[in-house]
C-alpha cells in the first residue's frame, strides 16, 4: 500500500515567497524516499486544498498542516476543503495544543486521509526554534549570555494561538540553555513592541513563530521592535535596540529542520517513515551541530 | 526486443502458471501482478494471457498463441514466439505500458497515453510508433509537450513553451528536475508574481528535454496543478463540478460574506465575475461551473483543454471585494466632459482591463490611454483632493 505525504499551507496571492518554505520542506522529505509521493496544497495557491488529494495516487495520505496553532484553518477550512467525511474536531481530542491525528475518508477521492495536527504544536517544533537561533547567530552552541524571545501572532479570538507559543517557550526554558526565554505577541500582552523591557541579557534572539516570511515578519515586527524605522530599508543582524543586540531570525518556518516536524507528525500518525527522521535531521543541520534531542 | 522484455512477455502470457517455473525470476521483478491484467486462468489450463493495444499473447496447452492486427500464429514454442515477438512494436509497446508503467488507475498514466493518441485510438501501434519517431506534439495550456520513442519502446518526453516551438534547444534553459517548473511558473516574463498558475502569462525560454512518463506528468502538474487529475475525471464523466452557489455557500470567515451578494434577483453579477476573471484571456482553464446546477451563466466558459471545476481562490477573493463594493447605493454625480474626454475614460478602463498599458507607445497621443493623455486629463479635471471635476465622492465632504 503506497503512502503519500501532503503538506498544506496558507499560500498567498500577493507574496511570491509564501509558498517557498513549503516547497523546500516537501523537497527535503521527498529526498528521503520515505513516501511514494510528497505533494503540497494551499488555501490561496495551487493546487488548492480542494484539489490537492487528487494529485497523488496513493490510497493512504498523511496530511500535515504547516500552521502554527490549532484554530480556524486547521479545524474548519482544511478539513472542509479536503472533504474529510465526518470530520469532527472532537476526534482530535485536543487541549488546544495536543492534536495528533484523526483519520477519515476523503469524500471525493475515497483516499484514507490521516489528518495530523499542525506542525507548530508538535514537540519537535521546539528543536526548530532552537535551530533557528543557531542559524541566525551562526553558532551551533549559542545559549550562554543570550536571551531568546519566541514571538507569536497571538489573538484574543483564539486562545490556542498563544498556547502554542507558550508551550515552546516553556520547553526551551526547561532546557536551561539560554539565559532567559520569553513568549511575546503581536496582538496581545506581553507585546513584542516592548521586547527589550523583558530581557536583562545584552544579546536577544527573536524567533517569530510564523510558517513563512511575509507582512508580519518582514514589515510589522522589524518596525515594532525598532530594528528599523522603515522595513524597506532593511535592518542589521544583530541590530542595536535600546542597548541590546537583537538577532532577528525571521520566520521559523523557513528553517530547513521544519521538514523533520512534518515527518514526525506523519510517523506519529502511523506512517512508515523508515529512517527519514534521522535523514532529515542530518541533512538540515548547520555545520558543527548535532541533532537536538 | 531485450531478453527481459521477452521473459516478461512469456511470464505475462503464462500467468498464473509462472510461480515456480522458469520465469519465476521475471515474475518477481514485476512490481504489481494484479495490474498486469493477467491474473486469472480458466480451468482447462488456458490463461487469460495478454490483451493490449492490438496484441494478444496467450499460453495454451498447445503452446503460445501470438496475434496482432497483422499476424496470427498459434501453437508456438518459445523460440517461435521469440521470432514473432522480436521486431514487433506491439510487444515493446505492451512492455512499456503494462510492465514498466502500469499505474492503471492513475490520471498520470492516462495523460501519457493521451500524449501519443492511445487513449482515443487515434493511432494503432505501428502508426503510433511512426508518429512517435517523428515526435507527437500535444499543447496543454501554454505547454508544448512532445512524446518521442526511446530505446526499446520506452518513451521520452520534452516540454517547452508553445511560443518556443521553433526555438533552438540550445538557446533555451535546460532543466531535468520536473519540480523546477514551480519556480518558472512563479513569475511572468517581467518578473511579476503569478498568483494564478493557469493565467496565460507563462514565461518562455526554458526546456525539459529528457523526461520519463512520471517526469512529464509531474512537470505538467507543476506548471498547471491538478489539471491532469481533473482532465482525467472529466474523461471518465466524473468531474465533480461545484457551481458558484455551492462554493460561496461553503465559504466561512471573511469569505462568508460573498453569499450575501446573491439576493435571489438573478445572476448577472456572476456573469460579470466570470467575464472579468475566467475569460480565456485571463485563465486557460475551461470554466465548467455555472451559477447553480440549474442555471448556466451567459458568458462563454472558454476553450481550454482542462476544466475548471469551481470558482478558484482568486475569484472568491475578488468576489469578496465586489460584494462589499456592490453593496453601495448608486448616486447621481454631475460632471462636464467633452465627448473626447468621455471616450478617453473608456479607453483608459479598456487599456487596464486588457493589460495593454505597457504596449502603448510613449508618444502615441492618439491613444486615449497614453500616459501623457491621462496626465493631461488629470491636470485639467482633478482638484487638489483628486476629485474628478472637483465633485466630492460623498456629498457631505
Amino acid at each position: 500500500m503506497s503512502q503519500a505525504l501532503v503538506l498544506v499551507a496558507h499560500g498567498s496571492h500577493l507574496n511570491p515567497d509564501s509558498s517557498t518554505p513549503t516547497y523546500e520542506h516537501a523537497d527535503t522529505i521527498r529526498a528521503t524516499g520515505a513516501f511514494e509521493e510528497v505533494a503540497t496544497g494551499f488555501w490561496k495557491e495551487e493546487p488548492s486544498l480542494r484539489e490537492v488529494l487528487r494529485t497523488v495516487d496513493s490510497d493512504e495520505v498523511y496530511v500535515v498542516p504547516l500552521f502554527i496553532s490549532e484554530g480556524y484553518f486547521t479545524e474548519q477550512v482544511i478539513p472542509r476543503e479536503l472533504r474529510l467525511d465526518g470530520w469532527d474536531v472532537e476526534d482530535w481530542d485536543s487541549d488546544g495544543i495536543s492534536a495528533d491525528v484523526a483519520t477519515y475518508e476523503a469524500a471525493d477521492t475515497g483516499q484514507t486521509v490521516h489528518y495530523c495536527g499542525p506542525a507548530g504544536t508538535h514537540r519537535s517544533m521546539t528543536d526548530v526554534i532552537v535551530r533557528r537561533a543557531e542559524t541566525v547567530t551562526d553558532d551551533p552552541s549559542v545559549g550562554d549570555g543570550f536571551g531568546l524571545a519566541v514571538v507569536g501572532h497571538g489573538t484574543e479570538r483564539n486562545e490556542n494561538s498563544a498556547k502554542a507559543i507558550q508551550y515552546h517557550a516553556d520547553r526551551v526554558r526547561e532546557r536551561d540553555r539560554f539565559e532567559e526565554v520569553r513568549d511575546l505577541y503581536m496582538d496581545e500582552d506581553p507585546e513584542v513592541d516592548d521586547l527589550t523591557d523583558y530581557f536583562e541579557t545584552e544579546d536577544v534572539i527573536l524567533v517569530p513563530l510564523f510558517v513563512a516570511d511575509g507582512y508580519h515578519t518582514e514589515e510589522d515586527i522589524p518596525e515594532d521592535v525598532g530594528l528599523t524605522d522603515d522595513y524597506r530599508e532593511g535592518y542589521d543582524v544583530p541590530a542595536t535596540v535600546d542597548g541590546h543586540r537583537v538577532w532577528y531570525a525571521g520566520a521559523v518556518g523557513t528553517e530547513p529542520l521544519l521538514a523533520d516536524v512534518a515527518v514526525e507528525r506523519a510517523a506519529d500518525a502511523g506512517a512508515d517513515v523508515g529512517s527519514a527522521v534521522t535523514e532529515v535531521r542530518e541533512s538540515t543541520q548547520i555545520a558543527g551541530t548535532e541533532a537536538d534531542d | 526486443m531485450l531478453d527481459r522484455q521477452f521473459e516478461a512477455l512469456v511470464a505475462a502470457a503464462s500467468e498464473p502458471d509462472v510461480p515456480g517455473g522458469d520465469d519465476a525470476a521475471v515474475e518477481s521483478s514485476s512490481p504489481d501482478r494484479q495490474t498486469s491484467g493477467v491474473e486469472s486462468s480458466s480451468p482447462d489450463g488456458q490463461t487469460d494471457g495478454i490483451t493490449f493495444d492490438g496484441l494478444r499473447v496467450v499460453r495454451t496447452a498447445a503452446g503460445f498463441d501470438f496475434e496482432t492486427p497483422e499476424t496470427t500464429a498459434s501453437g508456438l514454442d518459445r523460440a517461435e514466439l521469440r521470432d514473432h515477438a522480436a521486431d514487433s512494436p506491439y510487444v515493446t509497446n505492451w512492455y512499456f505500458w503494462e510492465w514498466a508503467v502500469q499505474a492503471h488507475d492513475s490520471p498520470r498514466r492516462a495523460f501519457c497515453r493521451k500524449l501519443e493518441g492511445a487513449s482515443d485510438h487515434t493511432h494503432d501501434v505501428p502508426a503510433r510508433y511512426d508518429a512517435l519517431s517523428d515526435g507527437l506534439v500535444t499543447e496543454w495550456g501554454q505547454l508544448r509537450i512532445e512524446a518521442r520513442l526511446g530505446d526499446h519502446g520506452s518513451r521520452v518526453y520534452e516540454v517547452r513553451h508553445v511560443a518556443d516551438a521553433d526555438a533552438d534547444a540550445a538557446a533555451l534553459d535546460s532543466h531535468d528536475d520536473p519540480l523546477d517548473a514551480r519556480q518558472i511558473a512563479k513569475t511572468d516574463e517581467t518578473g511579476r508574481y503569478r498568483p494564478l498558475k493557469t493565467a496565460p502569462s507563462l514565461a518562455r525560454g526554458w526546456l525539459f528535454d529528457d523526461l520519463d512518463w512520471r517526469g512529464v506528468a509531474q512537470t505538467v502538474e507543476s506548471f498547471y496543478p491538478a489539471t491532469v487529475a481533473n482532465w482525467y475525471r472529466e474523461q471518465r464523466g466524473e468531474l465533480d463540478v461545484d457551481h458558484w452557489r455551492d462554493t460561496v455557500t461553503r465559504m466561512t470567515g471573511i469569505y462568508g460574506v460573498v453569499r450575501t451578494w446573491d439576493r435571489g434577483e438573478g445572476y448577472e453579477h456572476v456573469n460579470w465575475v466570470a467575464e472579468a476573471c475566467c475569460d480565456d484571456s485571463q485563465c486557460l482553464k475551461r470554466r465548467e461551473w455555472q451559477y447553480d446546477d440549474e442555471t448556466d451563466l451567459d458568458v462563454d466558459g472558454g476553450d481550454g483543454q482542462f476544466p475548471c471545476r469551481e470558482p478558484c481562490s482568486v475569484v472568491v477573493t475578488a468576489a469578496r471585494k465586489w460584494t462589499r463594493l456592490e453593496g453601495e447605493q448608486p448616486q447621481t454625480y454631475e460632471f462636464e466632459l467633452t465627448p473626447s474626454e468621455k471616450e478617453q475614460l473608456e479607453a483608459v478602463i479598456d487599456a487596464v482591463a486588457d493589460d495593454r498599458t505597457d504596449e502603448i507607445r510613449e508618444a502615441d497621443v492618439d491613444d486615449g490611454a497614453n500616459r501623457y493623455r491621462a496626465r493631461f486629463l488629470r491636470a485639467k479635471l482633478f482638484d487638489d483632493e483628486g476629485n474628478l471635476a472637483g465633485v466630492p465622492t460623498n456629498a457631505d465632504d
